[in-house]
């Protein structure tokens, strides 16, 4: 039991445990601090000034989210005083920021804009500092966009990109009139170690980090008779779509958003969770036979653990940090990539298309995704597999474009021919979702019999903490993989990439004896990507989490292995795991990329 | 004015410091809280410019939990027209180092660290020299101390104690929010005393000739000397030891140039005294015209007829434009807009009353701003606009 301290605000009684913010303390009350530089993942840095409030007794306000709660305390969060000291700070703000709000990616969904509206700043008298600076827009990303013109130096950029992630891709340079956040050595994103997450496209306030947008494109491609448009949908965009579109967070709205992709003009809408469900056949296979090579075989040039490889983010990250690690990694692609190189074979085949009037577009929670469709690997149909990737944002975007009531929408089920989907495959939205898919088939295979959790549900490996572990016995296996018999499988689970760092350290030290790792570049997996609605933040992930372990439990195939379009993929085309096939088409290689 | 009297020229800092070694040792042989009240009953406030009572600092830094703690001396001597503390470490080290050891002894800590101004380099072999001799000396009467030079890398704002804290630990120097204090976590997190470099020499004086020879200098509030770093048109720039509680009056005879108009007490953060003004204006922690209290640490700069007011304003607002961390927005935003506003004012873009708006900002700022810097930008601004308003706009 902490003690309780006691305080007002703007007059009222406020009871609280010692240690909270005012910030905390008036939310508590239901009174809300506007804030900018705040944000619920992220340290306090007291920085932006807009949540000052007076504290009775002190000439000097107060930044409520950094400052601690004291006994006796009498907070005004609404005197004139700091009003008009807020007002202020918003107007110096808006004479450094690019305020051209009708032309920018963010209008409507900006913390700026809307502070500027709630406090009716309509005029400017201060001096506009705008024309005077030499802002600069960098676009030479496939994945993300960053125009100083509209960064309000709030850091949470620098500190998502340094505390989440531990990539310190972004940071604070010069001082005075002239910092900003910039790059090592002010390089282009594309040119330094950056992951493409998107966290800090996600975790900005305005318009200063937007992903690249493929919209247009996408509607030619549509608009085009001659093409055949093909979207699939990753597992994470069902559980977050909602809420760009006025939905509460959490809400699960898979039947809408294919019918309201139908009503787009997307000439098939298929699914991710199919080559999710493959890319468990193809990475538990891989799995299972590095264990083999390594058990039995004693082959010593074995690489374990052998990590995911779903991630882009976490792919880039480790071929910049870890690139002595990289045949630690699983071939297999991406269940994205995977279902574009798929797209222009085996679906063109069988629809009787030519491959090059097929146009691949995939909807992913993701900004990284955007940058591995670019990657020179993911030619491997003879074309680029996937043609544009678009966030859950963009979708909702498109959505709102074309008019649809989406909350009127009946549900419908994805297009046949890789549009089926396991509930294995609808958690690989999920921290920890991977490794469960991966268990629920490896363990079956190996043993004959379901994994020894009620219902299915690995709860080991689910839930927020950063890094968990599990360990799974294996006790009397089936013939084939009789030398398992009595291995305790160990796992481990690493989501944000500041997490995959302390795995990668313990593994490249030596200390790690982990079989396989799940790894994931964002926090809370795909359901807290970079290309997810804004907000994102603990709750709405929580929430993001429930709807997806929800969609998993109410699916009549809960393992991959039973995906009855992936057996039939297997038997038509790619014969059997780790085929010729699946080697030419599913699987890839890395890149050792500069630290620098 | 009750407070204000005579100008007394004093000896105490840059006295002999042959018998260091003694003070030293006689020093720590008395219990730290004896010493801790001693410095309480001397009254003896931050020489850095904040003026927060020294003694005060040292006890919290000595209550909070045993462990790993800091002394920290601020050489980031950055205050334009302030160059006294090189002064100090050129020709009284020792006195600073033992004040340092004392300190680490009352509050409970092995470490000490000089943050050096980078423009101060030339210091650093001399002073190691001295480290080097302080330290074995310390071995003979088995104190634990040591003292590590570290080199600032010349912005302004690290002279901020929390920035300063932040640019030693490696990150970019930017004030960090407080609470907490550096008394209950400074450098690396852990409780930290951080005192300027006169501070800590007035502390040597006040334990080797006891408090009340210190007390019996200056006036209520202001005890002790103080050391003026002079400047602008004077005919005798330097660095003065004087007795606080002076008036500016009284400065000015004996450092003005017959014809001086203004003086900036403090430096750009400080405050510009019209001459109307100068026999109110008694310089200590509690002066009674200028309201508010001596802000920096000692800088007196003159200003006869012949100098502009508004070009002085102008030269502060480019240096606080300049050395703004740039990571709060009053600040940051302010100073720009600042600079810019009395500018267009001068060419006549903005009405006069633009300047009213100004004001209002520099308030703004003083309210709202992370640290000292932003706050502090409101003082040199509005004595100087209001004082010489027409200069700002002719």
């Amino acid at each position: 039991m902490s003690k309780k301290i006691n305080l007002t605000i703007n007059g009222f009684p406020v009871e609280i445990e010692t240690g909270k913010t005012i910030l905390e303390a008036a939310e508590k009350q239901g009174i809300k601090i506007p804030t900018l530089c705040y944000h619920k993942d992220l340290c306090v840095a007291g920085n932006c000034r807009v949540c000052v409030v007076e504290v009775a007794g002190q000439k000097r306000l107060s930044a409520a989210c950094a400052t601690p709660c004291e006994e006796g305390m009498e907070i005004l969060t609404n005197s004139l005083k700091v009003r008009n000291s807020r007002k202020h700070i918003i107007e110096l703000l808006l004479t450094e920021h690019n305020a051209d709000c009708t032309k920018c990616y963010r209008n409507g969904n900006c913390e700026l804009q809307t502070l500027a509206s709630e406090y009716k700043i309509m005029t400017q008298d201060f001096i506009e500092l705008v024309p005077l600076k030499k802002y600069s827009i960098d676009a030479y990303s496939p994945s993300i966009m960053k125009d100083d013109s509209k960064c309000i130096r709030c850091q949470r950029c620098v500190r998502t990109c340094a505390e989440l992630q531990g990539v310190n891709a972004l940071t604070v340079a010069h001082k005075g009139d002239e910092m900003k956040i910039t790059t090592f050595f002010e390089k282009h994103m594309r040119d330094v170690v950056c992951t493409n997450c998107g966290q800090c496209v996600n975790h900005c306030p305005t318009g200063a980090l937007v992903e690249k947008n493929y919209i247009e494109e996408v509607w030619e491609a549509i608009a085009d008779p001659k093409k055949h448009v093909v979207v699939q949908t990753a597992p994470a965009v069902r559980v977050g779509l909602g809420e760009e579109l006025g939905l509460q967070a959490g809400s699960r709205v898979t039947g809408q958003m294919v019918a309201a992709l139908k009503r787009l003009g997307f000439d098939s809408v298929l699914d991710t969770d199919f080559t999710a469900d493959l890319t468990i056949m193809e990475e538990g296979t891989e799995l299972l036979t590095r264990l083999k090579k390594a058990l039995v075989d004693k082959d010593d040039s074995v690489e374990l653990p052998m990590a995911t490889s779903c991630s882009p983010g976490w792919i880039k990250y480790i071929e910049h940090m870890y690139p002595e690690h990289l045949g630690n990694l699983s071939t297999c692609k991406s269940p994205q990539q995977m279902f574009g190189a798929l797209v222009k074979t085996y679906y063109a085949k069988a629809r009787n298309l030519e491959p090059d009037s097929i146009v691949s577009v995939s909807i992913m929670p993701c900004t990284a995704k955007k940058f591995e469709a670019f990657r020179p690997e993911m030619y491997d149909s003879g074309y680029r597999d996937v043609d544009y990737v678009l966030t859950t944002r963009e979708l909702a975007i498109l959505i709102k474009q074309a008019g649809l009531d989406f909350d009127k929408l009946q549900p419908v089920k994805f297009d046949r021919l890789m549009g089926e989907s396991s509930g294995a495959a609808v958690i690989f939205g999920a921290t920890g979702g991977v490794m469960e898919a991966a268990l629920r088939t490896a363990y079956e295979i190996v043993t004959g019999r379901e994994v020894p959790f009620e219902n299915l549900n690995i709860t080991p490996v689910r839930g927020m903490e950063g890094i968990r572990e599990a360990t799974i016995k294996i006790e009397d296996p089936v013939e084939d993989w009789a030398f398992l018999d009595g291995v305790e499988l160990k796992c481990a689970v690493a989501h944000g990439l500041i997490n995959a760092k302390t795995v990668m350290d313990e593994v490249k030290s030596g200390k790690a004896d982990y079989h396989f790792i799940e790894f994931m570049a964002c926090p809370g997996g795909c359901l807290g990507g970079g290309g997810q609605p804004i907000p994102t933040n603990p709750e709405i992930r929580q929430k993001r989490a429930e709807a997806i372990y929800a969609e998993d439990g109410a699916l009549s195939i809960r393992k991959s292995h039973e995906n009855p379009e992936v057996l039939k993929l297997y038997k038509d085309f790619l014969k059997k795991p780790l085929g010729e096939v699946s080697h030419h088409l599913l699987h890839t290689k890395y890149t050792k990329r500069e630290r620098y | 004015m009750a407070n204000s009297h005579q100008l007394k020229r004093v000896d105490f800092i840059f006295r002999n410091e042959n018998d260091w070694e003694r003070v030293l040792s006689n020093t720590i042989k008395k219990k730290p809280q004896e010493l801790i009240n001693e410095l309480i009953s001397s009254e003896l406030k931050g020489r850095g410019g904040a003026g927060f009572p020294t003694g005060l600092k040292w006890k919290l830094t000595s209550e909070a939990p045993d462990g790993q703690k800091y002394v920290i001396c601020n050489a980031d001597e950055g205050e334009p027209g302030t160059f006294k503390d090189r002064e100090i470490l050129s020709k009284v080290p020792y006195k600073v180092l033992t004040a340092m050891a004392v300190c680490g002894y009352v509050a409970g800590a092995n470490q000490g660290y000089i943050y050096l101004r980078g423009e101060y380099k030339f210091l650093k072999p001399e002073l190691e020299k001295a480290i080097d001799e302080f330290e074995y000396y310390c071995k003979e009467i088995n104190l634990d101390f040591k003292i590590t030079i570290f080199m600032g890398s010349g912005a302004y704002i690290c002279g901020e104690e929390t920035a300063l804290m932040e640019s030693m630990e490696g990150k970019r120097g930017e004030p960090r929010n407080k609470p907490p204090f550096p008394s209950q976590a400074g450098y690396l997190g852990k409780p930290t005393v951080i005192n300027n470099v006169e501070t800590l020499v007035h502390t040597f004086t006040i334990f080797k000739y006891g408090s009340k020879k210190f007390y019996d200098l200056g006036v209520q509030y202001s005890r002790g000397t103080k050391l003026f770093s002079v400047s602008g048109d004077t005919p005798k720039p330097g660095i003065y030891e004087l007795e606080l509680g002076m008036s500016l009056q009284d400065f000015v005879y004996e450092f003005g140039d017959g014809d001086t108009k203004a003086v900036q007490v403090g430096g750009a953060s400080g405050f510009l005294v019209p001459r109307k003004k100068f026999k109110d204006a008694a310089i200590g922690f509690k002066g009674k015209l200028t309201g508010i209290s001596l802000p920096t640490g000692g800088s007196m700069m003159l200003f006869n007829s012949s100098r502009s007011m508004f070009n002085v304003l102008d030269n502060y607002l480019e240096f606080f434009r300049e050395e703004s961390c740039g990571q709060c927005t009053p600040c940051r935003v302010g100073c720009q807009q600042l600079l810019l506003g009395i500018k267009a004012v001068k060419r006549g873009d903005k009405p006069a009353s633009y300047l009213e708006k100004l004001l209002r900002l520099t308030e703004t700022m003083q309210y709202t701003a992370k640290c000292g810097l932003g706050q502090s930008v409101a003082n040199s601004f509005s004595s100087i606009v209001e004082n010489f308003r027409e200069e700002m706009i002719y």
